[in-house]
């Protein structure tokens, strides 16, 4: 299934800002972080379809799934 | 700090300085300061244009030690642009080299008759109140160049620019950096007006043969201040994203979860967001020989400003914050950073709030005065402030006065003060801070962001309304004594997270006073902070029917929720039932 990955900040660096990547059926928001090394202790915000989600939440076809480090601002 | 300067600027013969000891604001700063002073001596219906409102300028109440980001200053008055009561504060070096100089709050009282333009002096030997009307009018950047001359470089400057005398609504107060830029504003609710009103162009603060403030227990004091940093420095937001990005890194991140207001407030995401991105500005800063890490005082390890240069390299302006971005940028359908970075110039020169100016112009475009997008217009219409016209009169009066005159529905403001960079109704626990603040529409008063989107400090559905409530209390319970401490805010996303750090914070607090201090003391303080400014709210005629967010936020749903804004009254009235 095709899903689109966005990643923010500094888990751009050395990897992408946004790519349509193809997964199994089945798989969460942990394997897509841990397919791309983002360490589990640095994940901050992780949204699909604009809405947070946890990460054991299954991708289906045609998700965007954005995935920041812990940030702050204001 | 163990005195307070008065300065009567309407006295017989010309204005007249009395400073006297503490009495009942004894270990008192900032916020807590600004506010119990303004409730206790003002008249709530004051006209805050008139003799009777009072203008308190205080430290917090660690600023002035070797303690790290205690540079934080507060002002406070009865806002012109709110009618409410206002603790307006900026980072900046004013807020130590005052409280060096063993000032715990200086008062403007008064109102001078006549027309002269006075400058305030304040050194070791005391303070000088001097006319000087070759100041005339000046904006903030060449204003502060001119008094560099005569005062020099090893000084703070606090000013105002041509909007502070004109006694605009959206006026501000700029404090010089490190490098004496005037980028640090108290920007909100029109506290340069008040200068203005009162006819003070500018304060000099010199603390030259002043030491640092020394703590009751300099060795526990040191000790909490080292443990303090390395919480800072180890916390990510803290530690790493505010320095790398700043606090536009938000951009995207609210941009995502359609909570960035778009085209006046229509929209939750903004096509053109990516070219606004913190993750883009950083790029562009450093590409141009700027830099994306820079402290608006010393002592600040957090380091979440920066320099912006232009396309040929040369200083612009400081780099733009999130709102900043946002108000002029997405909300006015701009999506180019280096008009954004102009506007940022001109609002800092000119002196007025970014919030504020930018929320303006995109009700003016809302009205047609100029189209969405239009970034030759915005800057247009900034220069008309500039330039004092009846239109740079109106603009320059925020959002509400701008909306009136042309006719417009949708006026995002509470109690005439314009919401920030976050949509209610896509991050609803923002919304009851916006309601209920002693403020008018504040995001600073109870950052519900971190809580309902950022994910520190614990997790609320930001599409939810359970939780809110109980939230933006503590929030704003908490702010309002680390509003008093003289920390910048930003320290809150490491001490929310981290325990240890937190107890820094009361150690730090306790070393220096020679006493304990516990979370209850911050509770303690925070509330009662609060409870003289709703005191004020309600004798200068606010009631709950004020804590409301406009109609159009219940009425109109925003894309990509399609949600409006749902708390319910009677769970807004319960925010400060405590």
């Amino acid at each position: 299934m095709k899903v689109t990955v966005k990643l923010f900040a500094s888990f751009r660096t050395g990897r992408f800002d946004i790519e349509a990547v193809d997964y199994p059926v089945g798989t969460t928001v942990a394997d897509v972080a841990d397919g791309l090394k983002l360490p589990r202790t640095e994940l901050g915000i992780m949204m699909i379809n604009n809405r947070h989600v946890k990460l054991e939440r299954v991708l289906v076809e045609g998700d965007t799934l954005a995935l920041f480090p812990l940030l702050g601002g204001g | 700090m163990d005195k307070i300067a008065r300065i009567d600027m309407g006295a017989a013969g010309g204005p007249k300085v009395t400073v006297g000891d503490l009495g009942e604001y004894a270990g008192l700063g900032g916020r807590a300061m600004t506010s119990l002073v303004v409730a206790a001596e003002v008249h709530p219906l004051a006209h805050p244009l008139g003799a009777e409102n009072k203008l308190v300028i205080s430290p917090g109440m660690l600023s002035g030690t070797t303690g790290s980001m205690t540079g934080r200053l507060s002002v406070g008055c009865k806002s012109p642009l709110t009618g409410t009561i206002k603790e307006s504060n900026a980072g900046g070096q004013a807020a130590q080299v005052l409280a060096r100089l063993g000032y715990a709050a200086v008062i403007l009282e008064g109102k001078p008759v006549g027309d002269d333009l006075y400058k305030i002096i304040i050194n070791k030997d005391g303070i000088q109140v001097i006319v000087d009307n070759s100041l005339k009018l000046m904006d903030n950047y060449p204003l502060v160049e001119k008094l560099r001359g005569e005062y020099g470089d090893k000084v703070a400057y606090m000013t105002i620019g041509s909007a502070g005398e004109r006694k605009l609504l959206a006026a501000s107060i700029a404090c010089t950096d490190p490098e004496l830029r005037p980028t640090r504003h108290c920007g909100r609710g029109g506290v340069g007006a008040v200068m203005g009103a009162k006819r003070v162009k500018a304060i000099i603060i010199d603390d030259a043969g002043m030491k640092m403030r020394p703590p009751k227990d300099p060795e526990k004091y040191r000790d909490a201040n080292r443990k303090f940093v390395e919480g800072l420095r180890k916390h990510p937001v803290t530690g790493e994203g505010l320095p790398a990005y700043g606090t536009n890194v938000l951009t995207n991140v609210l941009n995502e979860a359609g909570g960035y207001p778009t085209y006046n407030f229509k929209d939750g995401q903004f096509p053109g967001s990516a070219k606004l991105s913190g993750e883009a500005q950083a790029q562009l800063e450093i590409d141009r020989g700027g830099t994306a890490t820079h402290g608006c005082h010393r002592g600040c390890v957090i380091q979440c400003s920066g320099i912006y240069n232009d396309k040929d390299g040369h200083y612009l302006t400081k780099q733009p914050e999130y709102e900043t971005v946002w108000s002029h940028g997405g909300h006015c359908g701009i999506d180019d950073l280096d008009t954004v970075a102009m506007l940022d110039f001109l609002d800092d020169n000119i002196g007025v709030d970014t919030i504020e100016m930018g929320v303006t112009i995109g009700v003016a475009m809302d009205a047609g005065v100029i189209e969405f997008g239009d970034k030759a217009g915005a800057i247009r219409l900034v220069e008309e402030v500039q330039q004092g016209t009846p239109l740079g009169r109106i603009l320059g009066s925020g959002a509400a006065i701008t909306g009136k005159v042309f006719g417009v529905e949708r006026v995002p403001v509470v109690k005439d003060q314009a919401l920030p960079a976050y949509d209610p109704r896509a991050v609803q626990g923002i919304g009851v801070t916006y309601a209920t603040t002693t403020q008018g529409a504040d995001h600073t008063a109870g950052y519900a962001i971190a809580t309902n989107i950022l994910k520190v400090g614990g997790d609320v559905d930001p599409l939810k309304t359970e939780g809110q409530i109980e939230l933006s209390r503590n929030l704003q319970i908490a702010t309002a004594a680390i509003d008093s401490t003289g920390m910048c805010l930003f320290i809150a996303f490491a001490i929310m997270d981290q325990p240890e750090t937190f107890q820094a914070l009361l150690d730090m607090l306790g070393s220096f006073h020679g006493i304990t201090m516990t979370g209850d003391d911050v509770v303690a303080l925070g509330k009662k902070v609060l409870s003289a400014e709703r005191d004020f709210n309600t004798r200068a005629g606010f009631t709950k029917h004020h804590d409301r967010l406009p109609r159009f936020f219940y009425n109109e749903p925003v894309a990509p929720h399609n949600q409006t804004f749902m708390m319910k009254d009677e769970e807004l009235d319960e925010v400060f039932n405590w």
